[in-house]
Order: structure tokens, then C-alpha cells, then sequence
């Protein structure tokens, strides 16, 4: 099947077409959810296109680099408290997201290098625990600092959080343009939609640039990158900002979508969640990442509709459906791992390493590592 | 040829100890431009040690090196290949899941500058960077003999082809000194024979060679000068013709009692 798709892309008429329709269903989407599912499925598009942002940043570190982050969602953390502290009423400021969202991407990078230094010389499982303590920090520290000075407020969150505006047209009300009803779903649904084409241009030319070509050697083989003249060290910090610098962003975004942040949105399981949606998605492949990102924030909301069915045609709830996800989730992810390794949509060189290259290890044993 | 600045590489009294082990004992050599140079030893006499060393992975614990006049001991390997010495793996470390041209274009990043802006935004001189990465590396592939192969993925390449391929990558750094580590080792007779005359050509096309070698026929064959190390301490040095009648040579190679 993805054959197929390669072939109809790489002939350029039919992949104009093909980008057109996507922009015709992509324009209408909201209205089409709003219509016919409900306002609440607009809002779950809004996040899935959040989570398309994380998994592209986290798909740079993991997915590109080889650097197996399970801290990720400090970043967006990061990103969300540096937009909050600035355009709430927490210390009265009240900055525009124009500066706020650069800021955050760049804030989130400070942070990224602070991680990436400290772990320059670690891989694998050890990198793994490093980054998992460090995105337990972040959390710990937003929760504590509300005491001696008060900059978080601590467990309690931060609420009126400034929604993104120009001029006197601020997101948060609804306007209508045209015959069309705006929303703020809508309106959000728009800006989320355009970062996140820009994050996906960003990674595509990344991906083919002298420095993609630098993170995936680097996942390869870091000693043989290194000898072949890469500064793995300034590279894999690039990664590492690069990479946050996308979670900073999605997370002023979020701030100023929901106007209420706490401690509590960035946990651990959030950091799993994204990484999931990276592996199962394909990871170092940008369709991929954005497939997983979509996918796992629908799933779980699909199921919302298992206790109304349950009762229907059962009589009674047996299975909560937060119990049902997870479990679907855990099965999700063996089935994914025995059938489709490299993940539903995988990247050219990671499928043949996570399929190809076991097939054929008998005769490559001296490379395929 | 023997006058001080042709000396490319010249090593002074490195010593390098591992726990009580001395691999490298006040090492000093030096390697003139333009000639292939052999570094031959029995097993654990401290080639690769001092290979290491030289490539930036291991600092020594006394002693200096200099390369085209620059004090290296202690480098960064990336910094190592920026000053010209690109090296090639005993046990050939390619990046194996990418193309063969994607290799050889990875070799090209030390000499280029493309960074994060360049490439989303794909400016002129971007364009033009990428397309002489690309160019430059289809001439390496083409001159190593493996132009065939460009979009293969490099772990199915044969044996010998990775070699060729590990080469071409390391000459796409532009060095002025090729470093390699027992390139012949598990090649056949003909394998053997080709890369003889590719490494013959890459001397003749003005790039020094620095070869570590366990095969003393091979070595004999094409080196101008050999040293020969022997419990991490260099017993000779000289043509190969001189070094092979040198009783210290034979005796390491062969055990005391032949000499």
C-alpha cells in the first residue's frame, strides 16, 4: 500500500492533486466535525494537531538522532509556563503571543541543551532514565515554586491565561465571516493547523540537509560519525534544542488554547503517550509521526462512546472505558511490535533496519548492528 | 625527501598505559608527504592503540604529535579529521541502513557549512552546497569503482565493495593523511590485489597513506617505509627491504632462537 502511495507522490500532477484535496478536506474538517460529531470533536482535532507538534519535535531527538528521550513533555511544559508567566494574570503582564511564541520555542532550546549537555555521553537505556528524571523535575519544580516567591502557584495551576490575539481579535470569542460561524475551536484549529505545517516543512527539509544527514549517522554509528569529521557533541545539542524548541511552541499554544495550566499536564505518562505516538506512527518518518500523533489522540476518545454501547446492548457497563483504553493501548502496542516493527508508516532507512536488515542478518553480520 | 618539513606526521615519545600495561612506550615516528607509510607489529604491540590515539579517540599520557605543523594530542576526532586525517575501521563501522552515496555524502559535512536556517530554507548557496556534496560524492563512488552500488543500502554491499565504501567516505573529508586500520584483513587474494592498486592510486593522486597492517607480505609490497612496534615499543624503522633482516624484527615476529 505505501508503495503505491510513493509512486502516485512521486509523480508530481497526482501529487499536486493529491495536496489539494488534502487542503480542501483539511479546510472543511472542523466544520464537517462541528456538523456531524459535535463541537467536542473539533476541540480533539485541535489537540491531536498539538500532539502532531510534540511528536515532530520528539521524532528530531528519537527519531532522527537516535537519542531515546522519555522527558519530552518538560519541554512543553517549558513552553507553556515561559507563554503563561508572561500573558496572565499571575504577575499582571500581558505580552503578545507574537513575541511569547519564539520566546517559548527558544526558552524550551535553552532548556534541551541544558538536558543534552549532562547526558552528552550517554545512550540507550542510560539516556532513557536521565531524560525520565529530568522531565520529573520540571513537573516537581513547577508544583514547588510557589514558595518563598510565588511564580507557578504551585499544584493549584495558573487560570485566565491571555488567548492568542492581534489588535482587539482575540481567539477566545466567536465571530462570524462570511455566513461562517468561527468558533474558538475553529479559530484555534486554524493556527494549530498552519504550526503544524510548518513544523512538518521544517523536519522535511531538515531531514534531507547536511545536518539530517548528521543526527541519522549519528543513530547509525557515533563513533564512526565522529571519524568521519561530524562533531557529534554540537550536533546532538542541535537536536536536543531543535527538538524542544517544537514542544515550546506547542506549548504556548496550549496555554493560551486551554487558559488553564497545572503541574498536572505535563506528566510522565504524557512523555510515554508522545513517544508512543513516534514509534507506532514510524518514527524518523514525518508521515508517520503525524499518523501516530492523529491516531493516538483519537483512539482514546473513540472509546468514550464503549459505556453508552455497553449499556445498549449489554444492559450494563463491565468495562470503564479508561480501563478499556489502556488495555487496547498495551495491545496496540505488542501487536504493533510483532507486526509492524519499524512502525505503521515507517521511514525508508529505519525499515530497513528494524526489518530488512533481521531478514537478511545472516550474511551482514558485520555491519548490521 | 628527508629534510624536516616533509615530515607530515611526526610523533614524538607518546606513551599511553592501561592500568599496569604500557601499550605505547615513548613512541616517536614520522611520516613524509606523499609516501605510504606501514605500522606493523605482532598482536597487542600497540598499533591500534596508537592509532587511537592519532584519530583523536584516546589521549595520549605524555608525548605530542603534530600534523601539517599542528599540535593534535588530546584532539576531538571531528577536530582530528577538520586539520586532514580521516581514517578507515578494522572492523568496518559504515552507516549501514543508509545508501552508499549517503555515506560518502555524511564524509562531506566537515567541509561544509550548510546549517539549521540553510536547510529550511533552502537558500541559492545551499542549493549549491547540497548539489556539490552530491556531485563530489558520485566522482568518490565512481573512483573507488562502486558508482553501480550509489543507491544501494551499505549493508548489502559484498565485503570488499564496504571497504571501497568505507575509503570513498574517508577521502570525502579531504584528507592529507588516510589512516587505515588493517584494511586487508578477511579479503581474498584478489581482493587483496585490488585494493593494493586503488591504495596505489590514492598515493598517486597526492594523499599519504598510513597503513596498520597484521599481513607483512602486503605491507612489504607497497610500503616505502615501515615501523614495526613490539610490546608497545618501536624496535625498527625503515624501508621495508632493511626492516625485514632486522634481527629484533625477526625476533619478534618469530620468537627468540631464529635470529
Amino acid at each position: 500500500m505505501t508503495g503505491t502511495w510513493q509512486r502516485l507522490l512521486d509523480d508530481r500532477r497526482a501529487a499536486w492533486g493529491l495536496y489539494a484535496v488534502l487542503a480542501v478536506i483539511l479546510l472543511v474538517l472542523p466544520f464537517a466535525a462541528d456538523a456531524f460529531l459535535g463541537r467536542a470533536w473539533v476541540r480533539i482535532i485541535d489537540v491531536a494537531l498539538l500532539f502532531v507538534l510534540l511528536g515532530l519535535g520528539l521524532n528530531i531527538v528519537v527519531g532522527y538522532a537516535g537519542l531515546l528521550d522519555l522527558g519530552y513533555i518538560a519541554f512543553f511544559a517549558v513552553g507553556a509556563y515561559s507563554y503563561t508567566l508572561l500573558a496572565s494574570p499571575q504577575f499582571g503582564l500581558h505580552w503578545s503571543f507574537l513575541v511569547l511564541l519564539p520566546l517559548g520555542a527558544f526558552v524550551a532550546a535553552v532548556f534541551g541543551v541544558l538536558l543534552g549537555a549532562p547526558t552528552l555521553r550517554l545512550r540507550g537505556d542510560y539516556l532513557a532514565i536521565v531524560t525520565l528524571g529530568f522531565g520529573e523535575i520540571i513537573r516537581i519544580c513547577l508544583i514547588n515554586l510557589n514558595r518563598p516567591v510565588n511564580i507557578t502557584n504551585g499544584p493549584q495551576g495558573i487560570t485566565l491565561i491571555d488567548p492568542l490575539s492581534i489588535g482587539g481579535f482575540a481567539l477566545n470569542k466567536t465571530y462570524t465571516l462570511a455566513g461562517v460561524t468561527f468558533a474558538p475551536v475553529h479559530s484555534y484549529y486554524f493556527v494549530f493547523l498552519a504550526c503544524a505545517a510548518v513544523a512538518i516543512f521544517i523536519s522535511l527539509r531538515l531531514e534531507d540537509s547536511r545536518i539530517g544527514r548528521a543526527w541519522i549517522a549519528i543513530r547509525e554509528d557515533e563513533l564512526a560519525a565522529g571519524a568521519t569529521g561530524i562533531n557529534t557533541r554540537n550536533v546532538k545539542l542541535l537536536a536536543f534544542a531543535m527538538g524542544a524548541s517544537f514542544g515550546g511552541v506547542a506549548g504556548g499554544l496550549f496555554a493560551s488554547f486551554q487558559g488553564f495550566i497545572s503541574p498536572e499536564s505535563f506528566s510522565l505518562l504524557d512523555s510515554i503517550m508522545v513517544l508512543c505516538m513516534v514509534v507506532l506512527g514510524g518514527m524518523g518518518n514525518v508521515g508517520g509521526v503525524v499518523l501516530g500523533a492523529v491516531l493516538l489522540t483519537a483512539l482514546p476518545e473513540a472509546l468514550r462512546y464503549a459505556a453508552p454501547l455497553q449499556k445498549e446492548w449489554l444492559g450494563e457497563v463491565y468495562v470503564d472505558p479508561s480501563d478499556l483504553r489502556m488495555l487496547l493501548f498495551g495491545l496496540a502496542l505488542v501487536l504493533m511490535m510483532l507486526l509492524r516493527p519499524a512502525g505503521l508508516w515507517p521511514s525508508r532507512v529505519r525499515r530497513r533496519e528494524l526489518v530488512e536488515a533481521a531478514a537478511e542478518a545472516p550474511e551482514t553480520t558485520d555491519v548490521a548492528r | 625527501m628527508s629534510h624536516a618539513e616533509t615530515a607530515l606526521l611526526a610523533v614524538h615519545s607518546v606513551s599511553k598505559r592501561f592500568g599496569g600495561l604500557a601499550a605505547l612506550a615513548e613512541v616517536s615516528l614520522s611520516v613524509h608527504r606523499g609516501e605510504i607509510f606501514g605500522l606493523i607489529g605482532p598482536n597487542g604491540a600497540g598499533k591500534t592503540t596508537l592509532f587511537n590515539v592519532l584519530a583523536g579517540l584516546s589521549r595520549p599520557d605524555t608525548g605530542e604529535f603534530t600534523f601539517d605543523g599542528v599540535r593534535l594530542a588530546g584532539a576531538k576526532p571531528h577536530r582530528v579529521v577538520e586539520c586532514g586525517i580521516a581514517r578507515t575501521f578494522q572492523n568496518i563501522r559504515l552507516f549501514a541502513n543508509m545508501s552508499a552515496l549517503e555515506n560518502v555524502m555524511v564524509g562531506r559535512h566537515a567541509r561544509t557549512r550548510a546549517g539549521v536556517l540553510g536547510a529550511v530554507l533552502r537558500d541559492r548557496a545551499t542549493r549549491a552546497e547540497e548539489a556539490a556534496i552530491v556531485g563530489r560524492a558520485r566522482a568518490l563512488l565512481d573512483y573507488v569503482g562502486i558508482a553501480g552500488r550509489a543507491a544501494d543500502p551499505a549493508y548489502s554491499l559484498s565485503y570488499g565493495d564496504q571497504r571501497r565504501l568505507e575509503v570513498a567516505r574517508a577521502l570525502a573529508t579531504e584528507p592529507k593523511l588516510l589512516a587505515l586500520d588493517e584494511p586487508a584483513a578477511g579479503m581474498n587474494a584478489t581482493e587483496r590485489e585490488a585494493l593494493k592498486r586503488l591504495l596505489e592510486r590514492i598515493r598517486g593522486d597526492g594523499t599519504t597513506l598510513l597503513l596498520i597492517e597484521h599481513d607483512v607480505k602486503l605491507v612489504m609490497g607497497l610500503c616505502d617505509r615501515v615501523a614495526v612496534l613490539d610490546y608497545g615499543r618501536k624496535i625498527a624503522e625503515g624501508a621495508p627491504a632493511a626492516v625485514q633482516r632486522d634481527p629484533a624484527v625477526i625476533e619478534a615476529y618469530l620468537g627468540g632462537g631464529f635470529a
